[in-house]
Parts: structure tokens; sequence; C-alpha cells
């Protein structure tokens, strides 16, 4: 596959969002030979997404904070001497470390005594009846439509489920001219009021809230809060929600009485789960916290994971949101520099030192936020017997339940079982529905597990990863005697 | 605490074999897995079921296990998507052409089922075969293959109905011998047997100590990747003239890709690790056999652990110098043979006469030897 040896670096960033290009362009800073590494297209990751070069913003007005921050985050990277390849899959990784990407021109070997992962996370989604009906799509899917395409999801859209993401996509809906039909909040305004103490702490972050609120109010959007989508009904495309009020866990209410909104399209999210397969399959320690997101690699103050010189940085990481994501990717990077004798313990502190005080200024609302867009576990009780849970391997809840009454005490148990996660998603859209439907039978996600990490961490492309060849240079393994 | 007749460590394919017959045959039986039912190699292998790839020695004992997995569904109640589609070996070279013309001609006349074909024929049978590649290759109507990730469900599913006892989520840590029975110790609990059977598959060497025991078992890190569903494009198990390469389609449409490509790891720290070149290599020998594949997406890949003895030969008989006690293990290609293995071991133990020979677990016991 790769005749000479693997490229070597002394760090290698995983992912070029907030946490991973920061981490990148403050290695170099520290005297790093860095390689920061993405699938996208340029530096960013999910909040600071740059337009694509098509779409020129509007005429008359100035980008917004996003953007600036996004632009801003891109050319201290260029700046900086990192060396950033984008169009790269990480698909697999090696202890000690190797990093193997599928890149434009195939497989590519990289090598490093000190590895960060700052891969981000996915959407959570728990199921309900039809929320596999064309029409219903992530909000974070909604932002990523928004933002790069600029294309509507629907002209009468339903945004439900939890956190920021709520506000920024039936934001983005109507600035674009499109109509939100409702905003279905499974958090409580006295959740949401949790937040004012520690977003004093973040002017950055009132200009954003006014704006939300100016929209909303201009926009006439309704307000469900202490709502859920409890079912999506047709025929054939999305064309009626039902809401149900909830309690705090996110169960509909025994007596609830369901309201049905007409739409066409339905945005609906319930947290983000942080990315953790590359430190699984690194065989890093993981701790279940589910205010955090959920399973995350256990770290120190400094982003070490368990596994000597793996760092882990940015929401993958636990979910804090983008300025500490940015914050802990530089103290990440930092502590490599010093672990590998490149910075000395002096050296070190005095540039922790800020890092760290805004971190600790950032960290209260950060962890705010990531309550918020904790999973609720009483959500997947919407979940009927009938319903797609496994959309891959056309699971349904009754199929799953059957197998967890048979025996299965774990989630890889029930996934041989079943088939349950094996499909093209690897486990990312009914990971969570699942688990937590077993974690109500077994007692808790501990117990649940995680699944086992396999590569590739994403599918990837079989012609792609096999590249040109000959016969005659295949690596044949030695065999047992016949 | 009433003592079981028998204590089955380790829930593979050969502990749970074992453990059913000897359920069947009327024993008190406990099950005492580590992690799960086919959790290990049992669980995770290629599911191939073919006569051509196995050794002539073990050929009676694996025509009689490919026996036993076509009426698994039947004896065990679950099915196990056993499913008879034929076999292809394939020689790309006048050197490996010639090492299949030797090998299978040991392997027919031990009644392996196969016949010799050309390149020609073998493109009929499998369109979608790099026809012009190949020099030669063997058939067999009769191969087959099955779902190894059910293994665990189908056994615990039918000796829990058989009225055993399974434990899982139970790792051994020790095993005390006193007034003819074991005392077993796993996950903080104690199990009381008469009779003992070691069936740890690569972690076989730890249980073996815990009963003073010293054997050269030795693993290789297996490696098998998966496409994503894809579009019909063959029925028959593929494989090559050296054994590098198995290629399966099921009926959901994904590829199975196997061949002994090795992995990392060692049994004792965890889990097996995926090498790479290896995978890169396994698929490479895949789509030169057949280049359809190159269309689809590999989804998943991973690596178990196949334990083995210098002469690559089974483990299965009486422990010889510690009374009541069996092994069951090493056996190459061993879900093929598993359930008549566990089958014959049972008869032993139910006081039967074996079918066929067992296999003496004491020619390399170091310790005792030395003794
Ligand atoms: C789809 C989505 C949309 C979001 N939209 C918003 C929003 O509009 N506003 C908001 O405040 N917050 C948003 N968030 C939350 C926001 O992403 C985070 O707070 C913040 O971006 C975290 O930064 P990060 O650097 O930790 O991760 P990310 O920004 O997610 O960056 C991770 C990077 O890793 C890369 N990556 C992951 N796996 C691989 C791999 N195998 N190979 C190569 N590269 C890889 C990704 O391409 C990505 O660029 C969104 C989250 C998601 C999942
Ligand atoms: C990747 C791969 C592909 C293969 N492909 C094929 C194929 O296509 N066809 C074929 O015929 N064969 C194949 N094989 C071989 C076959 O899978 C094995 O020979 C067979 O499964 C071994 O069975 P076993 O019961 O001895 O071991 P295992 O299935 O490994 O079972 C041993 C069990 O013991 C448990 N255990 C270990 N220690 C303890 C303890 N201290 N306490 C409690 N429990 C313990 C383990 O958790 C495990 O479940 C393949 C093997 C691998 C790894």
């Amino acid at each position: 596959m790769t005749a000479p040896g693997p490229e070597r670096f002394d760090l290698i960033v995983i992912g070029a969002g907030p946490a991973g290009a920061s981490a990148a362009t403050e290695a170099d800073r520290a005297g790093l030979r860095v390689l920061l590494l993405d699938e996208q297209p340029a530096a960013g990751g999910q909040i600071y997404r740059p337009l694509p070069a098509e779409f020129s913003p509007r005429e008359g007005r100035a980008p917004g904070p996003d953007l600036r921050a996004g632009a801003a985050l891109r050319a201290a990277l260029a700046g900086s001497g990192a060396e950033a390849r984008f169009r790269r899959r990480v698909w697999h990784l090696a202890r000690g470390f190797s990093v193997f990407a599928l890149g434009p021109d195939g497989v590519e070997r990289y090598a490093a005594p000190a590895l960060l992962v700052a891969a981000g996370t996915h959407e959570r989604v728990i199921a309900f009846p039809g929320w596999t009906l064309p029409g219903v799509i992530g909000l974070a899917g909604a932002t990523v439509l928004l933002k790069s395409q600029q294309v509507l999801p629907g002209e009468r859209v339903v945004v439900a489920g939890a956190g920021p993401l709520l506000g920024a996509v039936a934001a983005g809906i109507l600035k674009g001219g499109g109509r939100v039909v409702a905003c279905v909040d499974l958090a409580s305004p006295a959740e949401w009021m949790r937040l004012a103490p520690a977003a004093g702490l973040r002017p950055d972050l009132w200009g954003q809230a006014a704006g939300w609120t100016a929209a909303f109010l201009r926009g006439r959007v309704p307000l469900y809060p202490r709502h859920a989508v409890v079912e999506a009904r047709g025929p054939g495309r999305v064309a009626e929600v039902c809401i149900a009020p909830v309690g705090g866990d996110g169960a509909p209410r025994a007596d609830a009485p369901v309201r049905v909104l007409r739409a066409d399209s339905l945005c609906v999210g319930h947290g983000l789960v942080p990315a953790t397969e590359m430190t699984r399959a690194l065989g890093a320690e993981h701790l279940y916290r589910p205010d955090e997101g959920g399973w995350i690699a256990r770290r120190d103050a400094c982003l070490r994971t368990s596994v000597e010189r793996l760092y882990v940085a940015g929401d993958g990481a636990g979910i804090a949101g983008a300025v500490p994501a940015a914050l802990r990717g530089r103290l990440a990077a930092l502590a490599a520099a010093r672990d590998l004798g490149r910075l000395a313990e002096a050296e070190f502190a005095r540039k922790a030192a800020p890092v760290r005080r805004r971190l600790a200024r950032t960290a209260a609302f950060g962890a705010a936020v990531a309550r918020l867009m904790a999973l609720r576990p009483g959500l997947a009780r919407t979940v009927s017997r009938d319903t797609l849970v496994c959309r891959c391997e056309d699971l349904t809840r009754a199929e799953i339940e059957d197998a967890i009454g048979e025996g299965a005490r774990e989630i890889n148990q029930l996934k041989s079982w079943t088939r349950c996660g094996m499909g093209p998603c690897q486990g990312r859209m009914c990971g969570e529905t699942v688990a937590s439907l077993m974690a109500a039978r077994v007692g808790s996600r501990e117990a649940v597990g995680q699944w086992t990490a396999r590569p590739p961490f994403r599918p990837v492309d079989f012609e792609a990863l096999t590249g040109d060849f000959t016969y005659d240079h295949l690596p044949f393994p030695p065999t047992a005697p016949a | 605490m009433t003592a079981f007749d028998a204590a089955v460590l380790g829930g593979g394919i050969m502990g749970s074999a074992t453990a059913l017959n000897l359920a069947w045959g009327g024993m008190r039986v406990a099950v005492i897995e580590k992690r799960a039912l086919g959790s290990g190699a049992s669980g995770v292998n290629a599911g191939t079921l073919s006569l051509q790839i196995k050794r002539v020695a073990l050929m009676p004992y694996a025509i009689r296990g490919k026996e036993l997995w076509a009426t698994t569904a039947k004896r065990l109640g679950v099915d196990v998507h056993y499913r008879v589609v034929g076999g292809m070996t394939l020689a790309f070279t006048e050197a490996e052409a010639e090492a299949l013309r030797t090998r299978m001609a040991e392997r027919i006349a031990a009644g392996a089922g196969a016949e010799m074909i050309t390149a020609a024929r073998a493109g009929e049978i499998e369109p979608a075969l790099a026809g012009e590649r190949i020099v030669l290759a063997s058939y067999s109507p009769l191969d087959a293959y099955a779902n190894s990730s059910v293994t665990g469900l189908a056994y615990r599913r039918a000796l829990v109905a058989a009225g055993a006892e399974v434990r899982e989520g139970a790792p051994v840590t020790a095993i005390d011998r006193a007034e003819g029975a074991f005392t077993i110790t796993a996950g903080g609990e104690r199990v009381v047997a008469r009779r003992l059977v070691l069936a740890g598959g690569a972690w076989l060497k730890g249980l073996l100590r815990m009963v003073g025991i010293e054997m050269p078992i030795h693993y290789r890190v297996n490696q098998v990747a998966v496409t994503e569903r894809t579009r019909p494009l063959f029925k028959a198990v593929i494989m090559h003239a050296l054994g590098f390469l198995t290629l399966k389609q099921s009926d959901n449409g994904t590829v199975l890709i196997g061949g002994g490509w090795q992995g990392f790891g060692d049994p004792e720290a965890g889990g097996g690790e995926v090498d790479a070149e290896n995978l890169v290599g396994n698929l490479r020998l895949a789509r030169y056999a057949m280049p359809a594949l190159a269309g689809s997406r590999i989804v998943r890949s991973w690596a178990g652990y196949e334990a083995h003895v210098p002469d690559f030969m089974p483990l299965i008989g009486p422990l010889a110098g510690v009374d009541d006690a069996y092994v069951i293990g090493c056996v190459r290609g061993g879900y093929t043979q598993g359930p008549y293995m566990g089958q014959l071991l049972a008869e032993l133990i139910l006081g039967r006469e074996p079918e066929m020979p067992l296999f003496n677990p004491n020619r390399f016991n170091e310790a005792r030897a030395a003794a």
C-alpha cells in the first residue's frame, strides 16, 4: 500500500474544527512539527463551516459572528507553520501512533509519537413513529443545509428537540425566508434561564441570543416548551407532526393531549454525542457522563487520555461548545509539547495559565448548554413496538426488546444477535435509542457498554482503499501448514 | 451449593457444543463464559464451511461437522443462515496451480467432494470472477457457509432449553480441587462441579495453568472485513489455492472477505486489532479475483484469535494427572468442526465410545512431562 515508510510528525491532530485547528496552530507555536487532517475541504468544523465559494455573502450584509470567527481560525492556521491537509478521511489508527487516511490519491499513512483526536460529535436522534419519513432531518444536518448549501429544509417547518441548535436552525430558516410552524423544545423556560448566570461571562453570546429573540418575535414562532414530537405522519412524506407535553425526563405525560401540526418538514435533534470511535479504537478508558453528552474518554485537566500521548479536545472530549473547544485544543497541544519534551515545565505553565483562565470562564456556560442537550432517558418511551429503530438493518423496537428479553446483556451481544448497528451508519443513528431501551432493562448505560470500535471509522470506498497494485506484489501472509 | 455434573469453562463453539451434548445426555451442566457465548473466535469467524480447505487428517471430522451445521436450525432452534452455495478455489499462477493440484488430489481422495475445473468453467459458474486471470480452479457443489455472529444466540437458546446453566460475564480466575470436586471461581461467584471441561479457545493456556498444566499454545490473529449491502455479484464461496482468500456474499448482499491475513494483539491484553497493510492486501486479492467489488464500500473489519499447538492438530480428551478434567481446543478451522468435536468429547464424558478417535491432549504437556 505504502512502499515508502509513513510520513512522520511530532503531533498529528485529527479534525480541523475549532478544537483541532486551534490545537495545530498552538502546537506549531510551541515548535512541534504538526499535521492537521480533516475530511472537509477547509478548516472550521461544524460551526465555522465556510461558505462554499459559489455563495458570496448576501449584498449589503456583514458576515455573522460565526463566519467571522471561522475566518479568524482559518487565518491563524494558514499563518502558522502547521501542515494542514484536507479531504482526508481518517479510517484507521494504530497504537504508537499510525494514522491511515484516505485522500484524493488513495491511502496515506502518517506516524507520530503523539496524537490528538478532535473529531467532534454526531447528532442524537431518539426514534419515534415516523422518524424515517422523507422530510424528517436532523437539526445538526439542517444547520449544514442552511450554512453550506443555503437551502431551506421545507416551506412549513417544525423545529424540535433540545439545545441551542433549535434556535440556530429556526433563526436560519426565518432568515432564509421560510416559515417555522413551531419550535418544540424538550426543555422548560426555567432550564434555559439556568444559562443566564453563566452566559453573563460570555458577552459574545448576548448578541446572538438577542438576534434569535428578535427573529422569533418577528417571525411569530409558536414556542412549545417541555414538549416532544411523538409522531410524524405521511403519507409518503411528512405532512403532520404530533407533539405532546413531556416531563423533565422527556417521557410524554400519561394523560397528555396530542396536538397535530401541519408541516412539510421536521428538523429534530436530541443533542450531540461525542465521537469516541477513535479513542475507543486505541483502547482508551471511557466514562459515561450524560451531562457531557454520554460516553467520553477519561481525561485529565490537560486533556490527556488513559493512553500515553493520546489527547482529546473539543466536543468529542465532552460537549462544551465551540469556544471551550478551541481553548481545550490549545491546552492539549501545549500538554503534548511538554510531554514530548519540547516545552519546559515553566514555559508550559506560563503558556497554559491564560488558556486555563479563559477556559474556566467559559466552562460554566458550556456545561449549562451541554446539560440542555443531555439525553432524556424517558424519550425512548415514545418508540412504539413497530417503530424502526435500526434503519440500516430494518429492526423494530419489538425485535430489539425480544433480544433483550432473551438475555442480550450488552450492546455488542445485541449486535451479534440482531445485526443492529452493523449497517453503514455503524450504529450512529440507532445507538442512543437502543442503548436507552437496553439501559431501561439492564439497569445502566455502563452495563449496556459501547459498540466495539472497528475500522474503518466511516465506510470507505473499496476502489480507493485498494488503489493500483500488481498481483506479484501482494504481501501474502505466512501460511499455517496445510 | 449442589455440585454440577460438569462445568464447561469457555462458551465458544467447542465449549457450547460439548455442554449441549452433555445436557442432552442427562447431565446437569454449567457453562461459564468470561464475556458472552460466542464472543470469541466462534462468533467473529468467516463462517466458511468448505471441505476444500480442510486438512486431510481432519477431513472425516469436518464432513461430520458440516452435516451438523446443516441441521442446526432444527437442532438448536435458531436459523444460522446455513447455505449450500458451492465453493471454488482459484489459482492465479502456475505455481499456485501446481500446489492446488497436489493438495486437492489428497483432499478429494479424503472425501472433500471437489473436482478440478478449467478457468473457462470457473467463469461460467461465477461470471463475476476475473476469468482471464484464473489458471486453474477446483469446485465443490457441497461447500457452504453460515453466519457465525449468531453462534452465541443459537447455542444459548439450545443450552437454556436443555436445562443447562449459562453464566455470562463470568471470567474464571481460579480452579480448586478438593474431595472429588472442582470449585471454580468466576466473576465473584463459585461453582462446584464434579467434572471440568476447559474450552477457552485462545485463552486456553491460562485455564490450563489454573490446574497446573503448561502447554505450548500459540495463536494467530485472523482478520475479516465486510462490505455494505451490494447488488448480487456471486453465489459460491470463493477461495484461494494458498488459502489467502475467502469471499462470500450473504442473502442481504454484504460480502465477507477473509483469508487468514494477520492482525495484531494478545488475547490476554484484549481484542485483536486490524493491521491496515494486511487489510488492504486482503482486499486487493479479493478485488483481483472479483473486480466488481471495487464498486462497493467497506463498512467494518475486525480480528479474532485462533489457537494452535505446534503440530496444528486438536487437543481433545482427558487431561493426564487431573482426574475428571478434559480439554477441547486448538482445532484449526474449528467453526466447521466444532459441533462434532463437542459431540465426540461429550460421548467420552458420558461414558460412551466416541464415534471417532479423539486427540490426545497430553502430547505437549510440558509440566507433567518434565515431572
Ligand atoms: C452537524 C453539526 C452542526 C452544528 N452546527 C452548529 C451551529 O450551527 N452552531 C453552534 O453553535 N454549534 C453547532 N454545532 C456544535 C458545534 O459543532 C461544536 O460546538 C463545535 O464545532 C465543536 O468543535 P470541535 O472542534 O470539537 O468539533 P467539530 O467542529 O465538529 O470538528 C470536528 C472535525 O473533525 C472532522 N472529522 C471527524 N471525523 C473525521 C475523520 N474520520 N477523518 C477526518 N476528519 C474527521 C470533521 O470533518 C470536523 O471538521 C454543530 C454540531 C454538528 C454535529
Ligand atoms: C477471524 C477468524 C476467521 C475464521 N474463519 C473460519 C472459517 O471461515 N471457518 C472455520 O471453520 N473456522 C474459522 N475460524 C476458526 C474458528 O473460528 C475457531 O477454530 C473456533 O471458533 C474456535 O472455537 P473455540 O470454542 O475453541 O474458541 P472461542 O470461540 O474463542 O471460545 C473460547 C471462549 O472461552 C472464553 N474464555 C476464555 N478464557 C476464559 C475464562 N478464563 N473464563 C471464562 N471464559 C473464558 C472466551 O471468552 C471465549 O468465548 C476462524 C477464526 C477466526 C479468528
